[in-house]
């Protein structure tokens, strides 16, 4: 206990982290995400009512499906890397190696879910 | 890379220890009832009645309120037991793995030993109630 913070919020941001560091943002952000959306979506089933009805109208929506799609997916397909590390420490040395690996997956798979899903809101016309 | 040969006890195998541990399992865990849900859903037919979104959808909540907007024929065999039981067992992985998840955010800002103290507690009263509502709201459909 009692760690003190001595870095201001601009030095933070100019942190030069780069690719782990962006993994580990967008993992914390979709992580964060997730809960958020899946706590709601759970409250808004079980309440029901117009105002459940409403907010699920809303996450079904195509373009909030797009966010989510990102958050879940960065966030399994993240995780999947950092438990691979974990699990088999020698492969440290190749982190960065294995953030290009995750980002040649991430990307097809999640443009794929992006044509899908645009596709079919254009074609249902929404 | 030097190999790590301290004992277990002075490594700190604590409650911490073994949430660390629990993170990665559970996420391991998670691919698998996954890939369970794809697997199933393409058995069942979703490779003519649905699209690729859809079927993400059900594999990372197998609910039949997720297929039921799709082209499937007969909603009967998503309604089945087995996927009652495969739903309820990512819950309840899922649930323990986010919660411990946001406690962990929760500590990178909640430094004082009292907030740490009442960030456990609202924890353990979310999972609670969370794991109880999905398993209401997933064996009530």
């Amino acid at each position: 206990m009692g760690i003190t913070r001595n870095v201001g919020l601009m030095t933070a941001l100019r942190y030069k982290g780069q690719g782990p560091m962006l993994t580990f943002v967008l993992h914390r952000l979709g992580g964060m995400g997730m809960a958020v959306f899946i706590a709601i979506h759970m409250l808004s089933s079980f309440l029901g009512g117009k105002g459940g009805q409403f907010v699920n109208a809303i996450y079904e929506h195509w373009s909030f499906q797009l966010v989510i799609f990102f958050f879940v997916l960065f966030h399994a397909i993240n995780g999947l890397r950092i438990t691979i590390i974990d699990l088999l420490p020698k492969l440290l040395e190749y982190q960065r190696e294995a953030i290009w690996v995750e980002w040649l997956v991430f990307i097809p798979v999640y443009g794929f879910a992006v044509f899908v899903i645009v596709s079919t809101a254009l074609g249902s016309g929404g | 890379m030097k190999s790590r040969n301290l004992p277990l006890n002075k490594r700190g195998f604590n409650f911490e220890m073994i949430m660390w541990i629990f993170t990665r399992l559970s996420a391991l865990a998670m691919y698998t009832l996954l890939l369970i849900g794809f697997i199933g859903a393409l058995l069942m037919g979703a490779r003519e009645q649905m699209n690729f979104a859809d079927v993400m959808r059900w594999a990372f909540m197998p609910n039949p309120s997720h297929v039921i907007n799709t082209n499937i024929p007969d909603i009967a065999p998503w309604t089945a037991l087995f996927w009652q039981l495969v739903a309820s067992a990512l819950l309840l992985v899922a649930t323990a793995h986010g919660v411990h998840g946001l406690v962990v955010i929760a500590d990178d800002y909640i430094v004082t030993s009292n907030g740490r103290k009442i960030v456990r507690l609202i924890s353990m009263l979310m999972m609670a109630s969370t794991s109880l509502i999905g398993l209401y709201i997933l064996w009530t459909f």
